[in-house]
C-alpha cells in the first residue's frame, strides 16, 4: 500500500515549525528520519494531511551535556548518538540500549527522539529513558515544557505531548559513579522489536528495573536489596502486574518468565558493574 | 518556507551514483518508487515496504539506509548510491560482487542489491570484519534461499582479497 496524499513542509526555523503544527492540529506530524513513521503512513495506520520535516534545522541536531545530563536534540540521529565518543562513559545504560534499537541500517536514519515521540512498547529508548529518570522538553507556539519520562509515555504508542508540541530534546542522566548499569534484550532476530527488553541500575541501597515489550509502555519498577527467593517472589510479582498479552509473536506466559529470567539476569549483571 | 502541496507534483533533485539526477514526485512518493518508475534504475528491489526485509537498501550520503522507508522528498539534495554504481565497468563485477557469484551467495536475487550496498559499506569501515558483527549487520537483511552461510563466506572473503588490494597498491 502507498501513503494517503499530504502536503511536506521542508521548515527552516523553529518558528516555522511551531506555526505548522498549530495550524495542522492533529492532521499534523513531524517527521524527522521517518523511519517509524514511513512505516505507518505506507501502511496507512497514520493518515497526516501535512508533514512538517525538521531535519534541516541545525540547531535541532546537538548532543551536549548540561547539569549533569545528556541533551539529545530532536535532529539527532541514532547512529550519531552511537558513535559519540563520550557515550559509554557518560551513560553505559545507553551506550549498551542502543545497538539494540532496529538495525545499523535503520539506526542511519532514525532518531533518538522520534523513538521517544512513536513510544513504541518494545522500544529500546523509551525504556532507557524511563529507567534513567530522564525527561523530554516539548516547545510550541504557546509555551515551553519539561515532562519527566514517568509522565511522557501514557499508553500504548501515545504520550503527554499535545497536538501543537515539538520534541526539541531529551535529557537523559549521566552515569552516578558507584552505580552499575546493565541492558538486555530478547528478539527472535536481534534487531527485530523486542519480546522482552530489561534495563537496570544497581545502587548501594537497591535495585531499579525497567522492562519493555510486555505492557503498554515501558514500566519501572524500584526494589530493595534482596536476593534468592525473594527477589524472584518480587519479580514473579511484577512480571504479573505488567498485563502481558498473548501476540503473534509470544504468549504471555512466556513474557512473564521472561521478565523473571531475564529481568533477574539483568539485576545480577547491573551489580556486577557496580562491583 | 517550501511548502509542497499533497496534489501536486514537485521537482526533487539529487545526486545519484554521481550524477545530478531530476524528476517529479508527489510528497508521499517513496525513495524507491522514485528511484525505479521515475529514474528508471530498476536494480533496488521493493520486498516488504516497511523497513524490515532490507531488499531496498541503498547508500544516502554515504550510509546504507532503507529507500522503503524514504520519501523522495526527504532526498533532496542527498547524494544517493545503488546497487547499478558497484560495478567498475560494464562486464566487470566489483570485488565483492564476485565473491558473491564464486560463493553462490544468491539464489533467487531478490534480496543481493540490498545486501550489497550493506556490504559495500560495511567492508569499507571493517576492513577485518569480526564474524559475530557481520552477522548482526546482516541481521538487518532477510534472505530465504541461502540460509546466509554462502553470504557470510562470500564477505569474508571479499573483505580478504580488499586486504590484498589494498596491500599491493
Amino acid at each position: 500500500m502507498k501513503p494517503v496524499r499530504f502536503d511536506y513542509i521542508r521548515a527552516g526555523t523553529l518558528a516555522e515549525v511551531h506555526a505548522a503544527l498549530t495550524t495542522g492540529g492533529e492532521d499534523a506530524r513531524i517527521i524527522a528520519g521517518g523511519q517509524s513513521l514511513v512505516p505507518l503512513l505506507s501502511m496507512r495506520m497514520a493518515r497526516p494531511t501535512v508533514l512538517i520535516d525538521i531535519m534541516h534545522l541545525p540547531e535541532l541536531a546537538n548532543i551536549e551535556v548540561k547539569h549533569n545530563a545528556i541533551r539529545v536534540g530532536a535532529g539527532v540521529r541514532q547512529a550519531a548518538l552511537l558513535a559519540w565518543p563520550e557515550l559509554a562513559e557518560r551513560q553505559p545504560l545507553l551506550a549498551r540500549a542502543l545497538p539494540w534499537v532496529g538495525h545499523a541500517q535503520t539506526r542511519s536514519r532514525g532518531t533518538v527522539c522520534g523513538s521517544i515521540a512513536h513510544a513504541d512498547p518494545s522500544a529500546e529508548i523509551p525504556l532507557a529513558l524511563l529507567v534513567l529518570k530522564g525527561a523530554v522538553e516539548l516547545s510550541s507556539q504557546r509555551n515551553r515544557r519539561r515532562v519527566a519520562a514517568e509522565e511522557f509515555f501514557t499508553g500504548l504508542m501515545s504520550t503527554a505531548r499535545k497536538d501543537d508540541e515539538l520534541i526539541d530534546a531529551i535529557e537523559i542522566p549521566c552515569s552516578t559513579a558507584g552505580h552499575g548499569y546493565a541492558f538486555n534484550e530478547f528478539a527472535r532476530r536481534h534487531g527485530d522489536f523486542a519480546i522482552v527488553a530489561c534495563a537496570a541500575i544497581a545502587r548501594k541501597d537497591g535495585v531499579r528495573l525497567a522492562i519493555g515489550g510486555v505492557a503498554d509502555c515501558p514500566t519501572a519498577r524500584d526494589f530493595p536489596n534482596i536476593d534468592g527467593d525473594a527477589l524472584d517472589d518480587a519479580l514473579d510479582d511484577f512480571a504479573a502486574d505488567l498485563e502481558a498479552r498473548d501476540d503473534l509473536h509470544a504468549t504471555a506466559d512466556y513474557r512473564r518468565a521472561l521478565v523473571r529470567r531475564l529481568g533477574r539476569a539483568t539485576i545480577e549483571e547491573a551489580r556486577r558493574c557496580r562491583a | 518556507m517550501p511548502r509542497l502541496t499533497a496534489d501536486a507534483r514537485h521537482r526533487v533533485q539529487f545526486e545519484l551514483n554521481g550524477r545530478a539526477v531530476e524528476a517529479d514526485a508527489e510528497p508521499r512518493m517513496l525513495l524507491t518508487d522514485f528511484l525505479r518508475y521515475e529514474l528508471g534504475m530498476t536494480g533496488t528491489h521493493v520486498g516488504c515496504e516497511h523497513g524490515v526485509c532490507g531488499a531496498c537498501t541503498v547508500q544516502i550520503d554515504g550510509v546504507p539506509a532503507r529507500a522503503c522507508l524514504t520519501l523522495a522528498v526527504q532526498a533532496e539534495g542527498a547524494k544517493i548510491r545503488t546497487v547499478e554504481d558497484l560495478a567498475p565497468a560494464p562486464g566487470r563485477l566489483s570485488v565483492l560482487q564476485d565473491a558473491f557469484r564464486r560463493h553462490h551467495a544468491l539464489q533467487c536475487g531478490f534480496c543481493t542489491a540490498g545486501i550489497l550496498m550493506s556490504l559495500d559499506y560495511y567492508l569499507r569501515h571493517r576492513p577485518n570484519p569480526d564474524e559475530a558483527e557481520l552477522r548482526e549487520y546482516l541481521g538487518g537483511h532477510l534472505c530465504r534461499c541461502t540460509g546466509y552461510a554462502p553470504i557470510l563466506a562470500a564477505a569474508v572473503d571479499a573483505a580478504e582479497k580488499l586486504r590484498e588490494a589494498s596491500a599491493n597498491a
